[in-house]
């Protein structure tokens, strides 16, 4: 089949292409700098405000309770769901920053609670981020691994 | 008259449609048909645990107010004919499991509705059984999480896309009018100049003919991109029932589609003015009518219960106040499975056609 019809589905695909409505670039830039960008200055304002309350907190303490501030927050959004309505118009802008793992785990934690605890939640709640775990997890032993070969062999 | 013709056949008993029944959820029923769903949910899991568990519900709930609708017991139905998305139509099958009567499990992906009405009115007309009921539903929660992601996850979706609609519809067919709403009978079947408007009584429907679809593939793997996917098959699906049948778009009050979309609708009048068929202002799309143009929903409704729930509301609606007489109702669906998508298989595709006429 795939020889007899390949030339009239390589036209209609083409025609499809052209047809179709694309994404418009400027304005999903827009959005995903505007509330990606509103979403970071959130996280840097924790980071500036909380040494100032509480009295003593090192910049490194103030820096991890900002992280964990930012996700709580969004995975209290993605639970109220609120996450998943900013997501459609900010795009990237809140999927790259670290709202966006901590949307990515709370999703299907949520929507596979109805199938129990282990093969529900358990078993689904890094379908999402899984392969965003795998891959960091991979291409950070090929930096190591890059890092060694520069540093440890070359410029010894 | 030939009875058959290729992929058509003609129901010279026609079949009559003797009740139904649509429930839509709140998003569907606060849309530009409002005034035409009668049966809107307020909340769209229904009290239920689980969308799972209230698509069932609202099937069921299609099901047993249309077989009321049709003024006939459960025990006169004959055999349900039911299908929906859930992997092993699993939902028809609940439905089935309350219901004491033959059942037979359907799958045309969103081509459900269109296919149960034709084999429903060909197993009437031939005779075999008196009373069919036909089902389909669908509900976006399920359907999100089946063929998509999580429901809170935020990503965005193609402009091309596709909304599931969340609804459930019911026809029930018979052979004779007797069982059906009394003051629905028209005089004579044939004579459909009649018995519509005028003397105030309700037009019958009843399903005069169907054209089976084949299997269609112009190797769309982008399974956001369905009215793509689809609208050849319901091109050739057209033009084999106005090949067949000798009719042309013209004769038709009204031909709808039923879940192409926006872009599906506008590529499906392109192939068809390829081969010298101009959809005019009589053709609509069912996914295209069912929610107001917005971001969220794309190109409009997809999924079983969208044409379904038009079908048995709307359209049908205005055949019986006369409005329409003659209606070519063609149910689009995109046989695909998220599994063979990711192998980077393309989506085939299917078109059933029936037709109605008051």
């Amino acid at each position: 089949m795939q020889n007899e019809f390949a030339e009239r589905n390589k036209r209609y695909l083409e025609y499809v292409e052209i047809k179709s409505p694309k994404t418009s670039p400027w304005k999903s830039l827009f959005f995903a700098f505007l509330i990606g960008g509103l979403i970071c200055c959130m996280s840097q304002a924790f980071t500036d405000i909380l040494p100032l309350i509480f009295k003593g907190m090192t910049l490194e303490d103030a820096k991890t309770w900002s992280l964990m501030l930012t996700v709580t927050l969004a995975i209290l959004l993605t639970a109220i769901g609120v996450f998943d309505d900013i997501g459609h118009i900010a795009g990237a802008g809140t999927f790259l920053p670290i709202t966006g793992f901590a949307n990515s785990i709370a999703s299907p934690a949520i929507e596979y609670k109805a199938e129990g605890l282990t093969f529900g939640v358990g078993a689904k709640m890094f379908y999402v981020a899984g392969p965003v775990i795998v891959n960091g997890v991979v291409y950070s032993i090929l930096g190591a691994l890059l890092n060694y070969l520069i540093y440890g062999v070359i410029f010894k | 008259m030939r009875e058959r013709l290729n992929q058509t056949i003609q129901f010279p008993n026609r079949p009559k449609v003797i009740g139904r029944h649509a429930v839509v959820g709140p998003k569907e029923g606060g849309g530009p048909l409002k005034e035409y769903f009668k049966d809107v949910l307020k909340d769209d899991k229904w009290g239920e645990k689980t969308f799972e568990k209230a698509e069932k519900k609202i099937m069921e709930h299609a099901v047993f107010a249309a077989i009321e609708n049709a003024k006939v017991s459960l025990d006169e139905v004959d055999v349900l004919f039911s299908g929906d998305l859930l992997n092993q139509i699993i939902s028809s099958s609940f439905v089935a499991r309350r219901f004491n009567t033959s059942y037979i499990g359907l799958y045309g992906a969103c081509s459900t509705m269109a296919e149960s009405l034709a084999l429903g009115a060909s197993i009437v007309n031939a005779g075999y059984f008196k009373t069919v009921a036909c089902a389909t539903g669908s509900h976006f929660s399920t359907a999100e999480r089946q063929y998509r992601g999580p429901l809170e996850l935020g990503n965005q979706r193609p402009p091309y896309a596709q909304w599931t609609v969340t609804a459930a519809a019911c026809t029930v067919l018979s052979s004779s009018e007797e069982n059906g709403n009394a003051n629905k009978i028209g005089k004579n079947s044939g004579a459909n100049e009649k018995n519509t408007v005028g003397n105030g009584k309700p037009a019958q429907i009843a399903v005069t003919g169907a054209t089976f679809g084949k299997v269609v593939d112009y190797g769309v793997t982008d399974i956001n991109n369905m009215g793509a996917a689809m609208a050849p098959a319901a091109m050739k699906t057209l033009v084999a029932h106005f090949e067949d049948t000798g009719r042309n778009a013209d004769d038709y009050d009204l031909i709808a589609t039923g879940d192409l979309g926006k872009l599906g609708s506008d590529i499906l009048r392109d192939l068809c003015g390829e081969k010298g068929i101009n959809l005019g202002p009589n053709y609509h799309d069912c996914g295209a009518m069912i929610f107001p143009f917005s971001d969220s929903v794309c190109q409009g409704g997809s999924g079983c219960g969208c044409g379904a729930a038009i079908l048995n509301t709307y359209i049908m609606d205005k055949m019986e106040a006369g409005a329409f007489k003659k209606v070519l109702f063609i149910a689009t669906g995109a046989l695909m499975s998220p599994t063979t998508a990711y192998q980077g298989e393309s989506i085939p595709s299917i078109a059933h056609a029936v037709v109605l006429e008051a």
